[in-house]
């Protein structure tokens, strides 16, 4: 549904295959829909035709482009409140631990720079035991250096508990650091214009390694990796 | 205590002090001095039944408070939460906000009798739009990239109104029942002056007709006391419970 309220087609006939306890990254200029569809994979948006292979009572982990936590309530009850059922307080505190928020729980979230914030809503899309990990740019607006550092901890904390998770980002070198799997979109209605496997483990992949992916990717594909 | 923390104790003790002074000048049966009405007011707890009236009062504030918050609370997050519910229902609550209390009481007192419920109805009624208002702008408030959180993370409905929506319409919440309690005690006293055997709208009628004024001052003193306690030890501790998460130094 546009702005206007006409209908807009923004996906048709897409069909991704995700593999279990895989990073999936979907890379596309803006306005091709990415966050669309992970709404609809999340079951947020009630407009669209079609299935998804993946029922409306798994467990998801969402992390938004804003950090989205409730602003009334201290770090730990935002993890908490979402928490999977069972989830202990020793779980709590390696979890916060493992993303250097032990300090941080008994604050609110407005104490918080954003890239604590974010570390947050990292935690606490892990708190759920996803079923699915969903994460919509999740480390946009931060500064580079902040950014990596949680690149790293996401990759830390994901490779602590695998879980099949699909990342939307802008950013080609933090999608070639992330994917297993590296979907690249074009707009209008989204279509898919390759997927390239990656099969370094994530944390064998070196600045360097990642640089030679980079420009040998920008040379095949140039609408999708020109001036990111 | 600071200098500007004694300022509004300085303006009251002014207050009553100019009030000793003119009463003393004028020397008149029409402006009692602070002393006479505070002996009133001791007298009447006393031995008079002053104590019964000022809780008879308060139950009927308490009652059609009570009323109002829930039914315009109601009314106003659906007109907020449903477009086309607004569109039916806004030209009846522009109508109930601009008719006059006074209208809305004879009508209740003719219609349904001289009784208790006809009163608090009359009452509650006379609030009810103003909290419409106020909740309808909370309920188009709501943050709806905090619902599709709530919505993703499969919160239950009871966990999203607790942690997620009632937090958003607090500071709505607060708003309206600050305008609220004030508005409601002096439509009370109308109320109970036009068809009420008791209550302390009923005992400033009777003592205009006695042109006792000191009565009339004691029992608006009294009075005012009790709303000043609710606001001070109730209203306000509340308030900052629940907004402990704002102003932390960051």
């Amino acid at each position: 549904m546009g702005a206007d309220g006409t209908e807009l087609t923004a996906i048709r006939d897409l069909t991704l295959d995700l593999k279990p306890e895989s990073m999936t990254v979907l890379m596309g200029p803006s306005g091709c829909g990415k966050t669309t569809l992970l709404r609809i994979v999340a079951h947020l948006d009630d407009r669209f035709i079609g299935e998804v292979e993946f029922p409306s009572d798994a467990r998801i982990g969402f992390m938004f482009q804003e950090p989205r936590l409730l602003p009334w309530r201290t770090v730990r009850q935002n993890i908490e409140l979402v928490a999977a059922p069972g989830f202990t307080e020793e779980e709590l505190d390696r979890l916060a631990r493992s993303v250097g928020l032990t300090e941080m729980l008994p604050r609110y979230p407005q104490e918080l720079s954003l890239g604590l914030a974010r570390r947050v809503a990292l935690a606490r899309a892990f708190a759920t035991k996803p079923d699915l990990l969903l994460l919509d740019e999740p480390f946009v607006s931060l500064d580079e250096k902040t950014a990596d550092r949680l690149r790293r901890l996401l990759l830390d904390v994901w490779s602590a508990r695998p879980t099949t998770a699909v990342m939307v980002t802008h950013n080609a070198r933090e999608a070639i650091l992330l994917a297993d799997q590296l979907v690249l979109l074009a707009p209008r209605p989204t279509h898919v214009v390759a997927i390239e496997t990656i099969d370094v483990p994530q944390a064998e992949r070196d600045p360097k390694m990642i640089e030679a992916l980079h420009s040998d990717l920008l040379q095949r594909f140039p609408a999708n990796f020109s001036g990111l | 205590m600071s200098r500007g923390a004694w300022m509004p104790v300085i303006s009251v003790v002014g207050f009553v002090l100019l009030w000793y002074i003119g009463a003393e000048i004028a020397q008149s049966r029409l402006l009692p001095g602070p002393v006479a009405v505070l002996q009133y007011i001791y007298e009447e707890t006393l031995h008079g039944n002053l104590l019964t009236q000022l809780g008879i009062t308060l139950w009927r504030v308490v009652a059609s408070f009570a009323v109002a918050m829930l039914i315009g609370s109601v009314i106003g997050l659906a007109m907020g939460q449903m477009p086309a519910l607004n569109r039916v229902l806004d030209p009846w609550l522009i109508v109930l906000l601009n008719l006059p209390a006074l209208v809305i009481i004879i009508l209740a007192y003719v219609w349904f009798g001289l009784n208790e419920a006809a009163a608090i109805g009359a009452v509650a009624l006379n609030k009810i739009p103003n909290v419409v208002v106020t909740l309808r702008e909370g309920a188009r408030a709501l943050d709806p990239g905090l619902d599709e959180m709530a919505r993703a993370y499969r919160m239950s409905p009871w966990s999203k109104f607790r942690n997620v929506v009632l937090p958003q319409l607090q500071p709505y919440f607060a708003a309206a029942s600050r305008s609220g309690i004030s508005l409601i005690w002096k439509i009370v006293l109308v109320v109970e002056l036009l068809g009420r055997p008791n209550g302390v709208g009923f005992e400033l009628h009777l003592n205009f007709q006695l042109f006792n004024v000191t009565a009339i001052l004691g029992y608006t003193l009294a009075f005012v006391a009790v709303m000043l306690a609710i606001e001070y030890l109730l209203v306000q501790p509340l308030e900052r419970h629940s907004t402990r998460w704002r102003n932390k130094p960051v």
